[in-house]
C-alpha cells in the first residue's frame, strides 16, 4: 500500500485490500477515521434537533426545510444514479411525478395520503423494473435521452386520466384542515424518508456492492474486468433511485396539496438535481448535502428573479464539470482530509491504532529497523 | 381518406424531423456524445433569424443565408473551446455540460427575449397550398421544408464519401486513434462536425419557425426529444435511416393526432419507445454512417 494511513476509497488495481482478504501482520484496516466518529454524533443531534423543530419555530421556517429535504432526497438519488453507477439521467421526473400521483390516487380512494407514503414508493420501484429493463441496454447519452422521453410520456398519459384531474392538475384529498399539524407531520414525514434516503445510501455504498459501485464510479470498463457485477448492480441502483425520487414526488404531492402534470414531471427536478450535485460534488455522499445547502440560499435570494439565478447556476455548474469535477466537497476533502459518512477502508501499519495520528506523520515502518 | 391525408401530412412534416435529427445523429457518430443542447440551438437559431430580418431587412426566407454561417462559426468555436474541454474530461461532463448549456440558453432567452411565443412572419407563403381531390391539401412549405432537408441529407451524404473532410471526418469516427496516427487533427475534425451539426440545426430552426410558433422552452421540450426519436427510430448514424426515421415520427404523430389532438406527440413516443424494444437498432440498421 503506497499511501499508508490514508483512505484506499479510490479503486485502483490490484492494491485495494478486498474485505475478505486478511491485512499483512501487525497492518489494521478500519473503514473510518476520527472525523467520522464526530460525524456520527453530530449527525444524531441534528437529526434530534432537526425533529424537536415544529414545536420551536413557525410553520414557515418548516415549510421551507421541506423544500430544502425533497431536493436533498432527489440529489441524492441523482448522485447514486449518476456519481456512482454512472448513469446520467434527465428522467428522474418521471419517478417524482409517479409517486405524487399514486399518493393521489391512493387518497382518492380514501387512503390517508401520510399513508400513502411507503405505498406510492413501492409503486414506484415496481414502475422501474419495466422501464429499468428498456433502458438497461442504453449507454450515456441515449440513456439520459430515453429516460427524459419516458418521463413525458408519463406526463401525457397521467395528463389524459380525468380520476387524476387531466391536464389542469387535481388537489390532493384526505388532508388534515388544520393547518399547522399538517406542516408539522408533513415536515416529519419528509424528514424521516430524508433520513432513510440517506441512511439507505450509506448503507448500501458501504456493503459489499459498495465497493463495486465505487469502482464503476471511477472506470466502469475497470470495473467488468476485475468481475464486478456491474450490469446487477446497476439495477439495484436504478431501482433504488426510482424508489426514493418516488418517495420525494410522494411528499412534493404532500407538501403542494395541488398537482399538475407539467409540474410534476418537469424537467426542472432534474436540473436541480444535477446542478445541485456537480457544485456540490459528484460522487460522495456529502457533496449533495453541500450542494443542497448551496442551491438553496441562492435560490432564497435570488428568488426575485427566476430566470437569472439558472442562467447563473448553469453556468457555475458547466465551470465546475470542467474545471473542478468534484465539486465544492472535493476541494474540502482534498485540504482536509475530512469524510462524514467514509464508504472505503483505511489500511493502518503496525503499531499505529489509526487514532490521534495525523496522516502528515511519517509511517511508522520508516522509522522501525528493518529485518 | 382522412387516414391518407394525416399519412402524406406526416411525410411532409417528417423531412423537417429528420432535417433536426441530421445534426444530433452527426455529433453523435462523430464524438460519441449527444448534445442536450440541440434543441435549444435550433430556437437560438430562429431568435437570430428574426434579429437578422429586423436589422438587415432582407426578405425572411433569405434569413438563413446570414444564419447558417454564423451557427457554423458558432459551432466550431465552441466545440474547439468548452465542448473539447468537456469531451477531454469524459462523455458523461459533456452530457452535464451541454444540460447546463441548454438550461443557459432556454433562461438567457427568456430573461432577454421574453417568453413570448414567435415566429418568423413568411407573409402568404405560410399558407399557400395546392389540392389533390377535395380532401388532401398540401402547403409549398411543407412541401419546400421536405425538399430541402432531403437536399441537406443528400448533400451531406456526398459530402462525407467523397470530400477530403468528410473522409476525415469517417475516419475519426470509425477509429481515433487511427486517424490521429495517420496524421489527423481530430479536434479540428470534430469542429468541422459541430459546425456541420450546427449549420444544420440553424437551417431546422429557421423552418420550424416559419412553420409554427417557438418560445423559449420550444428547444428542450419538443425539438430535443423529436431530432432524438428521429435517429433512434431511422437507425444509429445512418443519414437515410435518419430520413425514414423523420418521416415515420411524422407519421405516427399525425395518426395519432387523428384519435385525439392530446395524442400527437405521445403517438411519436409510443413508437420510439416500441422500435426501441423490437429494434433497438432502429429500422434501418445497415451500416455506419460514419
Amino acid at each position: 500500500m503506497s499511501s499508508v494511513g490514508q483512505q484506499a476509497e479510490r479503486a485502483e488495481g490490484p492494491d485495494l485490500p478486498a474485505a475478505s482478504s486478511q491485512p499483512a501482520a501487525g497492518q489494521r484496516v478500519t473503514r473510518s477515521r476520527r472525523s467520522a466518529l464526530w460525524a456520527g454524533i453530530a449527525a444524531i443531534v441534528a437529526v434530534a434537533v432537526l425533529a424537536y423543530l415544529p414545536y420551536a419555530v413557525y410553520s414557515g421556517t418548516t415549510n421551507l426545510l421541506v423544500d430544502f429535504f425533497q431536493l436533498l432526497i432527489m440529489a441524492s438519488m441523482w448522485n447514486l444514479l449518476a456519481g456512482y453507477a454512472g448513469l446520467v439521467s434527465v428522467g428522474q421526473q418521471a419517478f417524482i411525478g409517479l409517486g405524487a400521483y399514486f399518493v393521489v390516487l391512493f387518497a382518492n380512494h380514501g387512503i390517508s395520503p401520510f399513508t400513502a407514503i411507503p405505498l406510492a414508493t413501492v409503486l414506484a420501484g415496481v414502475v422501474g423494473l419495466p422501464v429499468w429493463w428498456l433502458v438497461s441496454r442504453l449507454r450515456s447519452g441515449y440513456f439520459a435521452i430515453t429516460m427524459w422521453v419516458i418521463a413525458s410520456v408519463c406526463m401525457l398519459i397521467i395528463s389524459q386520466i380525468s380520476s387524476l384531474g387531466s391536464g389542469t392538475g387535481i388537489a390532493l384529498s384526505g388532508l388534515t384542515p388544520n393547518p399547522t399539524l399538517l406542516s408539522a407531520d408533513t415536515y416529519w414525514a419528509t424528514l424521516a424518508v430524508t433520513v432513510l434516503a440517506i441512511a439507505a445510501i450509506y448503507g448500501l455504498l458501504r456493503s459489499r456492492l459498495g465497493l463495486v459501485l465505487t469502482a464503476i464510479r471511477d472506470d466502469e470498463t475497470g470495473a467488468r474486468s476485475i468481475g464486478g457485477r456491474v450490469g446487477s448492480v446497476q439495477r439495484l441502483v436504478f431501482l433504488v433511485a426510482a424508489v426514493g425520487c418516488g418517495a420525494a414526488g410522494a411528499l412534493y404531492a404532500i407538501s403542494q396539496q395541488f398537482i399538475v402534470p407539467t409540474a410534476a414531471f418537469s424537467v426542472t427536478f432534474s436540473a436541480e438535481m444535477i446542478f445541485i450535485t456537480i457544485i456540490g460534488g459528484i460522487g460522495t455522499i456529502e457533496g449533495p448535502i453541500i450542494g443542497t445547502v448551496v442551491f438553496f440560499v441562492l435560490q432564497q435570494t435570488l428568488s426575485q428573479d427566476g430566470t437569472w439565478y439558472w442562467i447563473i447556476l448553469g453556468l457555475v455548474a458547466i465551470a465546475v464539470a470542467i474545471w473542478a469535477p468534484r465539486g465544492i466537497w472535493g476541494l474540502i476533502t482534498d485540504r482536509t482530509g475530512i469524510k462524514l459518512f467514509p464508504v472505503g477502508y483505511y489500511l493502518w501499519p503496525a503499531g499505529d491504532d489509526g487514532r490521534g495520528r495525523s496522516r502528515f506523520a511519517l509511517p511508522k515502518r520508516d522509522r522501525q529497523p528493518t529485518a | 381518406m382522412e387516414w391518407v391525408n394525416a399519412i402524406i401530412q406526416g411525410l411532409l412534416t417528417g423531412g423537417l424531423y429528420a432535417l433536426f435529427a441530421c445534426g444530433l445523429s452527426l455529433m453523435f457518430g462523430v464524438m460519441k456524445v449527444i448534445n442536450l443542447a440541440h434543441g435549444d440551438l435550433a430556437v437560438v437559431a430562429a431568435y437570430l433569424a428574426l434579429g437578422v430580418v429586423a436589422i438587415t431587412h432582407v426578405p425572411t426566407v433569405w434569413s438563413f443565408v446570414l444564419v447558417v454561417p454564423i451557427f457554423g462559426a458558432l459551432g466550431y468555436v465552441l466545440q474547439r473551446t468548452l465542448l473539447q474541454s468537456a469531451l477531454n474530461r469524459s462523455v458523461l461532463t459533456t452530457l452535464l455540460v451541454t444540460f447546463g448549456l441548454s438550461v443557459v440558453i432556454e433562461n438567457g432567452l427568456q430573461q432577454f427575449l421574453s417568453a413570448n411565443s414567435k415566429s418568423l412572419n413568411i407573409g402568404s407563403l405560410v399558407s399557400d397550398s395546392f389540392s389533390i381531390g377535395s380532401q388532401i391539401t398540401i402547403a409549398y412549405l411543407d412541401l419546400v421544408i421536405l425538399a430541402v432537408a432531403v437536399v441537406i441529407l443528400l448533400g451531406l451524404q456526398y459530402f462525407l464519401s467523397a470530400s477530403r473532410n468528410g473522409r476525415m471526418i469517417r475516419a475519426v469516427a470509425d477509429d481515433r486513434e487511427a486517424a490521429q496516427l495517420s496524421g489527423i487533427d481530430y479536434r479540428h475534425v470534430f469542429g468541422i462536425a459541430a459546425a456541420i451539426a450546427f449549420g444544420t440545426v440553424a437551417l431546422a430552426g429557421i423552418a420550424f419557425g416559419m412553420y409554427t410558433q417557438f418560445d423559449p422552452t420550444t428547444g428542450s421540450s419538443q425539438l430535443l426529444l423529436y431530432a432524438f426519436e428521429a435517429v433512434v427510430i431511422g437507425g444509429l448514424g445512418s443519414l437515410w435511416g435518419t430520413l425514414a426515421g423523420g418521416i415515420l415520427l411524422g407519421v405516427a404523430q399525425q395518426i395519432g393526432a387523428q384519435f385525439h389532438a392530446a395524442d400527437q406527440i405521445l403517438a411519436g413516443q409510443l413508437l420510439f419507445l416500441a422500435i426501441l424494444v423490437l429494434r433497438p437498432r432502429g429500422i434501418t440498421s445497415r451500416r455506419e454512417l460514419a
